[in-house]
């Protein structure tokens, strides 16, 4: 089972690599689609998937990110790939600041914050807030990334950014969640107040928890906004955050493969039945109600974390 | 030497008494035992004893510092530990990682060291798995590291609690009726395990239903009775005394 899902990854991975020989633009472009929503569904996993916490408000964290890169890109012409940790930084201070006060709410509530939270960033954008956001028409004329003066414009050069990208945050994630702090989240997950009394600070895991998943969710504004080069409030809709949301449950809360399933099947699949178009929205609610009765942990759930446990051994854990 | 003192603790839920004008110590080092009858108020001075509830008056000090307004993650980290009274493990993560939350207080590394895996995370990793392996093998549940804590037997499961708690490096161990549910033979290993952790330089104080293990192994027992403390002293003064009997069996008007 286990080399067998080995082989897998490692045929997709070789097939991912060079699918800008076989792929036109246009299917290019659906992948690098399906390339964002991977990483922000690996962000918005930390949150949902390891802590358990309902948070349907990720495009607020995801939007600071990208109008952060907007503003200091098209005011002050600094590059969009040197404002990556800038973007991380003010999604992560504003995650910060507006979940601290809220984040002892549980379950349904935190969701319900979180949702008016979404809607909030997206009329204050609407609305002009500070007079830098460009109201409903947002902002345009964000530039290009470049790399080592190669300027990334077309679709294959965006793969290879985006999916480089992904490449990334799997390796990160990955020792993330096989760590005293991916177990930290997940003790919160089963029983909040066991893991208080076991000694974990509970309310500075969730705070922490949403801090990393808003700052990569900001590095993914970044990236979009300067793919885009246009951005206006209503790519960051509620519908975004849903769309992040049922793309872990599907594919397989706390699993980083699955998230990535999720994304090609929530984002990739409707572009490969653009055909049936009216009848999209049906199979999508089809499939997830018979998701949740058949398969609750998702397609792909996660495996039992391994250790090794051979009292000579000091490797931690594998695969 | 006393390790927690206990001094005039009293909480009110509404208008209910729950504990009222509570006070004793536990030596460092002793067995000690909380009994009384159902709704008596032990689970409560638990609570507060690990910062769950604040008490509304009332002062409670561990090695003489008063940990009445730390939360319970810090209380935890200062060196007491404690099981629950319903069993509350991870059901679904691995023996071992349940162990594992227990060392989570006495480990440094975070978000960013674990992005890293630095030099640091890795060795403290390794020490905590061993430092588990080791916990798991002092109660017994070493051959079941790798299960599910929701697979395991009622009576191992409250093992796996108390290994746990172990794991944290306590000096003061709160036990909440851990011999609830067990059979006669895992209560006589229980006993056999609670005087071993002592030997180990732990302290233990215990609620229990079970007057035979009580009597069996507390040095010292205090007895509550609708809040209030009715006795106090060695099994058998309490065993003796006519409050207790009252309390447990009722005056014979009634």
């Amino acid at each position: 089972m286990r080399d067998h899902r080995k082989i897998i990854y490692t045929v997709v991975t070789v097939l991912m690599a060079m699918s800008p020989l076989f792929l036109n633009k246009y299917w290019l472009d659906v992948l690098n689609n399906v390339g964002l929503y991977a990483i922000l569904g690996l962000s918005l996993n930390i949150i949902v998937g390891h802590a358990g916490l309902f948070n349907l408000g990720h495009a607020a964290f995801y939007a600071v990110g990208a109008y952060t890169a907007a503003i200091l890109n098209t005011r002050f012409n600094i590059p969009v790939l040197w404002l990556l940790p800038l973007c991380a930084l003010s999604a992560a201070l504003f995650a910060a600041i507006v979940m601290r006060p809220i984040i002892h709410l549980r379950g349904d509530y935190l969701c319900i914050v979180t949702i008016g939270l979404g809607e909030i960033v997206r009329i204050a954008l609407i609305n002009d807030v500070f007079g830098i956001t460009g109201g409903a028409n947002g902002i345009f004329g964000i530039d290009r990334p470049s790399i080592l003066g190669i300027s990334i414009r077309r679709p294959h050069e965006f793969f290879y950014l985006i999916w480089g990208f992904v490449a990334v945050s799997v390796f990160f994630f990955h020792r993330l969640e096989n760590s005293r702090f991916g177990r930290a989240l997940n003790y919160l997950r089963e029983d909040e107040v066991a893991a208080e009394g076991s000694g974990i600070n509970v309310a500075h895991y969730k705070l922490a928890c949403f801090v990393i998943g808003a700052a990569w969710a900001g590095m993914v504004g970044d990236v979009f906004a300067s793919k885009m080069t246009i951005i206006s409030p209503e790519s960051f809709s509620f519908w975004e955050s849903v769309l992040l949301f049922t793309l872990i449950l599907l594919g397989g809360s706390a699993s980083i493969p699955g998230v990535i399933l999720g994304a090609f099947l929530i984002v990739g699949l409707p572009e490969v039945f653009r055909g049936i178009a009216n009848a999209r929205m049906l199979i999508f609610g089809g499939a997830m109600i018979a998701m949740m009765i058949f398969r609750t942990e998702g397609i792909l759930p996660p495996r039992p974390r391994r250790y090794a446990l051979s009292d000579d051994s000091s490797e931690e854990s594998r695969a | 030497m006393s390790m927690l003192r206990i001094k005039n603790l009293t909480k009110r839920f509404g208008g209910v008494m729950a504990v009222n004008d509570v006070s004793f110590d536990v030596d460092t080092g002793s067995i000690m035992g909380l009994i009384g009858p159902n709704g008596a108020g032990k689970t409560t001075v638990f609570n507060l004893i690990t910062g769950i509830y604040r008490p509304d008056q009332g002062e409670i000090f561990f090695d003489e510092k008063s940990i009445v307004n730390l939360l319970t993650h810090s209380i935890i980290s200062l060196g007491i530990a404690r099981t629950f009274q319903t069993i509350r493990l991870f059901q679904n993560l691995s023996v071992l990682e349940n162990v594992l939350a227990g060392c989570h207080s006495r480990m440094k590394s975070g978000s960013l060291r674990a992005m890293l895996r630095t030099p640091f995370q890795r060795g403290e990793e390794a020490t905590a798995i061993a430092k588990a392996v080791q916990a798991l093998a002092f109660v017994g549940l070493r051959r079941n590291a790798e299960q599910l804590a929701k697979n395991l037997s009622y009576g191992n499961q409250r093992l796996l609690e108390i290994a746990r708690a172990l794991a944290t490096e306590p000096r003061l161990l709160i036990l909440d009726e851990p011999a609830g549910g067990m059979n006669e033979q895992e209560t006589t290993n229980l006993i056999t395990l609670i005087r071993k952790i002592r030997d180990q330089g732990t302290t233990i104080l215990l609620i229990e239903h079970d007057m035979s293990l009580v009597m069996r192994v507390c040095e010292n027992i205090v007895v509550l009775d609708y809040g209030a403390k009715i006795s106090e002293g060695t099994a058998e003064t309490v065993k003796n005394d006519p409050l207790v009997i009252e309390a447990y069996l009722g005056t014979d008007e009634e």
